[in-house]
C-alpha cells in the first residue's frame, strides 16, 4: 500500500478566497461563481509528491480553514 | 405475538367500505393492532434482540435512502460504544423524520393523520433496542399533522418520552445532518464531515429514521420479522406507501408491497387522466423517467433505477402532456436554487445560474448556447456540496433534459408545443436567489 497525500475541502466552510488557487494552480483553479474547483471535480484531490509543499502553502493561506492536507492509504 | 393481519393494507388498514381506517385514538389503534410487545434493551455494545427480527425483516428505510434498518442501528451503537465511559454523548438519540420535505409527497402526512400511534410505537421499540434515553418526532412547522401528533403524545405513557419538535419548513431541513443539527442547536442547516450516526444531536450518535420506516418497526414487534417480508421484493421486502400525482383519475396515497408492477399502481389510482409526457420519480432530488420505461419497471429501488429513476420517498408524478415540460424543469429548479441553505458557493450560486440557463430555455426564443451553458454548469455543482441538495437538483434537470429533449428541440426551433400553462407540480413561497447568507430563515 502507498501512502498518498490528500487535499480536502469543507465546502460549508469555503468562502471564495481563492488564496489555495494562488498557491496551487497545478490542481487547483476557479469556477465561474470565484470557488475552488479541485482538478478531481470534488471535494477531495490527491496531491503529487512535487506539489506537497505547495499544498501545504495552499493549506495555510485560507483564511477560513476550509482545506487540510490528510495522509491516506492508496 | 398477536395475530398479523393479512394483505398488503398495514400501514393503512382499511375498513369494510375500501376506506383507510381512522386510528388516532390508542383504544382504536391498539384494538386493531394489539398492545405493543415489551421490548429487551441493549446489552454493552449489542443491540436489544429486535435487531434480529428487523434483519429477519430486511426492512430498509423509507426516507429516500432504503438503507437498511439494522444495519443503521449497528452503525449507531458502535458509534456509541467507541465513546469513552466519561464521555457525555454515549447514549443513542431517536430522531423520527416526518419533516416530509419533497412537495409532491404527502405519505408521511397520511400516515400520522391514519395511524399516529404506529409511529410513536416505532419511536419507542427503535428507542429501547438501542438503549436511546432520548427521543423526538420532527414535523415541519406549520404542518397540519402538528395538532394530531400532540393529541396522541398526551394519550400514551411511554417508557421513553418524545418530544415533538418543528423545525422551519424548508427543503433541506428534512436531511438528517440538517435535522439532527436543528435538534440540538436550533440551525437546521446541513453538516458536512459528521454523519448522525457518528455525531449527531448534541454530538451523540443519533437514528434518523423516517416515520414509515418507524410504523413498519410498529408492526415488526408485534408479528415479527418472518411476517414481514412475507410480502414485497426479495431486495426490499414489505410494503411501501407511494405518493402518486398529476395526471392520473385518482392521485393519492397507496400501500402497495414493493415488487408490485408500477403499471398496477397506476391502475390502483385508475389508471392516467390525459396523456402524459413523462414521469418524475422521486421528488425535486429525483429523476424524470420515459412513461414506457417506468411502466415496465417494478416498485422497488433497484427497478426504479434500472429504468433510470430514483424511488426516493415514495413519489410518483405523470406530468401532463399538454403542458411544457421545459418550464416545469425552470421553475422547479428556480424553487430548488432558492431552498439552498446557502453554505456552499457552487449550490448558492450555481443553482440560480442553471436556473436562469433554464429560463432562456423555456422560452421559444431559447438558443444552442443556453443548452450548452446548462450542460456546462451541470458537474459544476454535482461532488462539491456538504449535503447532495446541489447534486439531487442537477439529477432532476439532466434527466429532464433528456427524457423532454424533443420539446427542447422543438424550443430551439422557435416553437413550444404546450396548449396549457406549467405550474402543476406543487411548490410554496418561492424564494428570491441566489439566497442571502447561510443560515438565515433556518432557525
Amino acid at each position: 500500500m502507498n501512502q498518498v497525500h490528500e487535499l480536502r475541502l469543507d465546502p460549508t466552510v469555503c468562502d471564495a478566497h481563492g488564496f489555495c488557487v494562488e498557491m496551487l494552480p497545478e490542481i487547483l483553479t476557479l469556477d465561474e461563481w470565484g470557488y475552488p474547483l479541485l482538478a478531481s471535480g470534488t471535494l477531495a484531490v490527491a496531491v503529487p509528491l512535487q506539489l506537497l509543499p505547495s499544498a501545504k502553502k495552499a493549506v495555510a493561506a485560507c483564511p477560513v480553514a476550509a482545506l487540510r492536507l490528510v495522509k491516506v492509504e492508496r | 405475538m398477536s395475530t398479523p393481519p393479512a394483505g398488503i393494507a398495514r400501514l393503512l388498514p382499511v375498513g369494510p367500505t375500501g376506506a383507510a381506517l381512522d386510528l388516532r385514538s390508542l383504544a382504536d389503534h391498539e384494538r386493531h393492532f394489539g398492545p405493543l410487545p415489551a421490548i429487551e434493551g441493549p446489552r454493552i455494545g449489542h443491540p436489544g434482540s429486535m435487531v434480529h427480527e428487523i434483519e429477519r425483516a430486511g426492512l430498509r428505510g423509507r426516507g429516500g435512502g432504503w438503507f437498511p434498518t439494522a444495519r443503521k442501528i449497528h452503525a449507531v451503537l458502535e458509534s456509541a460504544a467507541g465513546r469513552r465511559a466519561w464521555s457525555a454523548g454515549r447514549k443513542p438519540v431517536v430522531l423520527a423524520n416526518a419533516m416530509e420535505g419533497e412537495p409532491a409527497s404527502s405519505k408521511d402526512a397520511i400516515l400520522l393523520r391514519h395511524s399516529p400511534h404506529l409511529v410513536l410505537d416505532g419511536i419507542q421499540v427503535l428507542a429501547a433496542t438501542l438503549g436511546a434515553p432520548s427521543a423526538f418526532i420532527a414535523v415541519h412547522r406549520g404542518s397540519s399533522v402538528i395538532d394530531i401528533v400532540t393529541r396522541a403524545l398526551a394519550e400514551r405513557r411511554d417508557p421513553i418520552v418524545i418530544e415533538l419538535i418543528t423545525p422551519p419548513a424548508r427543503y433541506v431541513a428534512s436531511e438528517e445532518s440538517a435535522l439532527a443539527h436543528w435538534t440540538g442547536d436550533g440551525i437546521a442547516t446541513p453538516v458536512f464531515l459528521d454523519r448522525p450516526f457518528q455525531r449527531g444531536v448534541n454530538g451523540r450518535p443519533t437514528a434518523v429514521q423516517n416515520v414509515e420506516t418507524l410504523a413498519h418497526l410498529g408492526l415488526i414487534a408485534r408479528y415479527g420479522g418472518e411476517w414481514f417480508a412475507s410480502e414485497g421484493a426479495t431486495s426490499a421486502p414489505g410494503t411501501s406507501l407511494v405518493s402518486v400525482g398529476g395526471a392520473v383519475s385518482s392521485p393519492g396515497v397507496i400501500e402497495v408491497a414493493t415488487g408490485t408492477p408500477v403499471a398496477e399502481i397506476i391502475d390502483r389510482c385508475n389508471g392516467f387522466s390525459g396523456d402524459v409526457a413523462g414521469f418524475l420519480t422521486g421528488g425535486y432530488g429525483g429523476a424524470w423517467v420515459a412513461t414506457d420505461a417506468l411502466l415496465a419497471a417494478e416498485w422497488s429501488p433497484e427497478s426504479v433505477s434500472a429504468a433510470g429513476g430514483v424511488i426516493g420517498a415514495g413519489i410518483l408524478w405523470a406530468l401532463d402532456a399538454r403542458e411544457c415540460p421545459v418550464q416545469e424543469l425552470a421553475r422547479i429548479a428556480r424553487w430548488m436554487a432558492g431552498e439552498s441553505a446557502g453554505q456552499c458557493g457552487p449550490c448558492r450560486f450555481g443553482l440560480p445560474s442553471i436556473a436562469d440557463d433554464l429560463d432562456l430555455l423555456a422560452t421559444p426564443a431559447a438558443q444552442a448556447a443556453d443548452l450548452h451553458r446548462i450542460n456546462a454548469r451541470l458537474p459544476l455543482v454535482q461532488q462539491r456540496g456538504g449535503c447532495k441538495h446541489p447534486d439531487g437538483t442537477a439529477r432532476f434537470v439532466t434527466t429532464g433534459l433528456h427524457v423532454f429533449q424533443d420539446e427542447v428541440a422543438h424550443h430551439l426551433h422557435g416553437h413550444c408545443s404546450a396548449s396549457i400553462g406549467a405550474g402543476s407540480l406543487p411548490i410554496e413561497h418561492p424564494r428570491r436567489t441566489p439566497v442571502p447568507l447561510p443560515g438565515r430563515d433556518f432557525r
